[in-house]
């Protein structure tokens, strides 16, 4: 489901380190987090060099995050400047510097899952180094596509046909080719849901290179790897997020003030809607699963609670394979853990409905509401919301 | 009549001796839903309140005529049942498990393609529940009866919300398809609507799809060219943000942005009703059909 399914964005430097191990070739480069390595990196790999803001958005250099550096001094300057920058909301907490690249022509290449197809899709164009989705509305043809059997797997003269189609300088349809097909590899071998290389460039002296790497990792193959499970993005971890993750709750933080749980991805969106068209503003996007426990309940209004926004929480639960008696005990076992000073408003139906609901009006907790629908529940949630 | 699942089905379920694969399982056959035998491999021989489990697939087919599979086994050994079940000759495989990894969908999909032999649906479904004919998986059967309309869904317990309003409004269903909110779904709504349009017992279809992807933008395009029963619809999602994902290849696939508005605009654009709330569906569903019971 569309936020139940955990997909891993790697950063640019660990899409390079991705890269390398299946072969494909990246410049050498360092990833530091203060000024004084970044100077040490530069010394190593020699100059000139480019200094480069690790955070997972687009238009790192238009905000000043790509930096090139002559020597020393200027990596200084630049790792000064960049490091603790705010890049739209996203601090700046590791750079990579990287040996800087002589560029002929600029490329794009990426794999992605194509939900539509069933199947992988290869795309290549020779209008690299800009906004494709510009490229794409501009100029369709200019992107050569290619479906891969999964059966089959990535060929030679897949290669080779996109390159020619898509009009590469001839003397590197080969090595665009064997790029591609080692993209490929990583693709399938790191379980990749992207990857994407935009630019992948062309030296003066004809060698092909991924000059950035965008990885996306599908969260729930990661137990096959360990390595690739380890990676961390310090500028994007949410204190919330971060102690979702952990306890293994599908969390996705929002701006507002009511917090929200439910079980099941489509039932919460759901919840998320109803309570907007009631006028209120979700503070969370809270999936407790299927068959929660009492445990994983009390857990889950932890981490609700403790963002400090929150004025009040809706708990909207359709038990099927979660039983409504589990989601109550678990209530009532936040409550003698974590005395909430908010509102709440449970609407239990389902499986053990009416155990459910005589659990909770024996345990009498204060300020918790019952409510029998969606729609009242969500209305009753908003009004509490707006009075505290 | 029904679609999927009825009286001719004849179970089998990987994973029966699970916790919950055992729990769902009785649930299922209390229901009335043939269940003839399980697979667990290293526990054949044995038994789970009476039905048989078997090594293998081959056998639990040889020994008790399965036709039907339900997957409930850990995400890590699903794939590998589901290719089991389908080297068997099962020709329904319905997959509950959740968190299969993505590559191993797309294996298994293919595979299935390319063979032609069965179908499959989900995985990370809910299952398929015919009201009076049999269930098979985790829809709580006792919230829904035998009726005229026909559902399917991405979401589990969003199906369950929307059934439910239904049945409070007198409806009851056909057949309440499942299919899944992953990225290779084995069965997309294109799939079941064309059978929901096929079946006489189902007077209306009501779908339920979610944000991301385009399978309800292709639904819609399918409904204009082929289906002539009323469809109604519900998205979930109008107010989700946009999931973080990175790099620009994704939306230049299929050209849908994938949000809800998207889905919603190209369902109406077909002529298809958009509740915008589980509620107002049903709602809708009345004024199509009239008062129900």
């Amino acid at each position: 489901m569309y936020y139940s399914r955990q997909l891993m964005d790697l950063l640019e430097y660990q899409g390079k380190q991705l890269f390398a191990r299946h072969g494909i070739p990246v410049s050498p480069g360092r990833a530091v987090r203060t000024v004084e390595e970044a100077v040490a990196a530069a010394d190593e790999i020699g100059y000139p060099c480019v200094v480069k803001a690790q955070v997972q958005i687009g238009g790192r250099g238009k905000a000043g995050g790509i930096k090139l550096a002559d020597d020393r001094d200027e990596v200084r300057r630049h790792a000064s400047a960049i490091l603790g920058m705010d890049i739209r909301g996203l601090i700046v907490k590791e750079v990579w510097i990287e040996l800087a690249s002589d560029i002929a022509s600029e490329y794009y290449a990426s794999i992605v899952f194509d939900r539509s197809a069933k199947a992988p899709l290869v795309m290549l164009s020779t209008k690299g180094g800009m906004d494709i989705e510009a490229v794409a509305d501009e100029d369709p043809d200019a992107i050569a596509k290619l479906h891969v059997d999964p059966l089959l797997g990535f060929q030679p003269f897949h290669g080779r046909r996109l390159a020619f189609e898509a009009g590469v300088d001839e003397d590197v349809v080969r090595p665009v080719g064997a790029m591609l097909s080692k993209l490929y590899d990583a693709f399938v071998a790191e379980e990749a849901t992207l990857v994407e290389v935009n630019p992948l460039i062309v030296t003066p002296e004809r060698v092909v290179r991924a000059l950035d790497a965008k990885v996306t990792l599908d969260g729930n193959a990661l137990f096959r790897h360990p390595e690739n499970a380890e990676l961390r993005d310090p500028s994007a971890e949410d204190e919330q997020e971060r102690m979702a993750h952990e306890r293994g709750l599908t969390y996705v933080k929002l701006d507002g003030d009511i917090g929200i749980l439910g079980n099941g991805a489509g039932l919460v969106m759901s919840t998320l809607d109803v309570v907007a068209l009631a006028g209120g503003r979700p503070a969370n996007f809270l999936d407790a699963g299927g068959g929660s426990k009492a445990e994983a309940i009390a857990s889950a209004v932890e981490v609700i609670l403790s963002d400090p926004k929150v004025k009040a929480v809706l708990f909207n639960i359709f038990g099927g394979i979660t039983r409504c008696d589990e989601v109550a005990r678990g209530l009532i076992e936040a409550f003698a853990q974590v005395k909430p000073e908010v509102p709440f408003v449970v609407r239990l139906d389902g499986t053990n409905d009416v155990e459910g609901r005589r659990l909770l009006a024996e345990a009498n907790l204060p300020n918790v509401f019952a409510e029998s629908t969606m729609d009242g529940a969500a209305k009753k949630v908003v009004e509490l919301a707006a009075g505290s | 009549m029904s679609i999927l699942v009825g009286k001719h089905t004849r179970l089998c379920v990987s994973g029966i001796t699970g916790r919950e694969g055992s729990f769902h399982t009785l649930r299922n056959r209390e229901y009335g839903t043939q269940v003839v035998s399980g697979v667990t491999p290293g526990k054949g021989g044995q038994s789970v309140e009476g039905i048989p489990v078997f090594n293998t697939f081959h056998d639990a087919v040889d020994r008790t005529g399965a036709n039907t599979a339900m997957i409930f086994v850990p995400p890590v050994f699903a794939a590998d049942s589901i290719l089991e079940a389908e080297d068997a000759g099962i020709e329904l495989i319905i997959a509950i498990t959740e968190g299969i990894p993505a590559h191993d969908e797309l294996r298994t999909y293919s595979v299935i393609k390319k063979n032609g032999r069965a179908r499959l649906v989900g995985p990370n479904c809910p299952g398929i529940l015919s009201p009076g004919r049999a269930n098979v998986g985790i829809i709580p059967a006792g919230f829904f009866k035998e009726g005229n309309v026909g559902l399917v869904s991405r979401s589990g317990t969003l199906t369950y919300q929307i059934g439910n309003e239904l049945a409070q409004r007198g409806f009851g269903n056909s057949t309440i398809v499942g299919i899944g909110g992953d990225p290779v779904p084995g069965t997309d709504f294109i799939d079941v609507i064309g059978l929901l349009e096929d079946d006489p017992e189902t007077d209306l279809i009501v779908m339920c799809g979610e944000i991301g992807g385009d399978a309800e933008e292709r639904a819609a395009e399918f409904i204009a060219a082929h289906v002539t029963k009323p469809v109604l619809a519900y998205i979930a999602g109008f107010t989700a943000p946009p999931g973080k994902t990175m790099g620009h290849a994704g939306a230049i696939v299929s050209g849908s942005r994938g949000t809800a508005v998207a889905k919603a605009e190209a369902l109406e654009a077909k002529g298809v009703r958009v509740g915008r709330t589980p509620t107002q569906v049903a709602e809708v569903a009345v004024s199509l059909l009239g008062a129900a019971a």
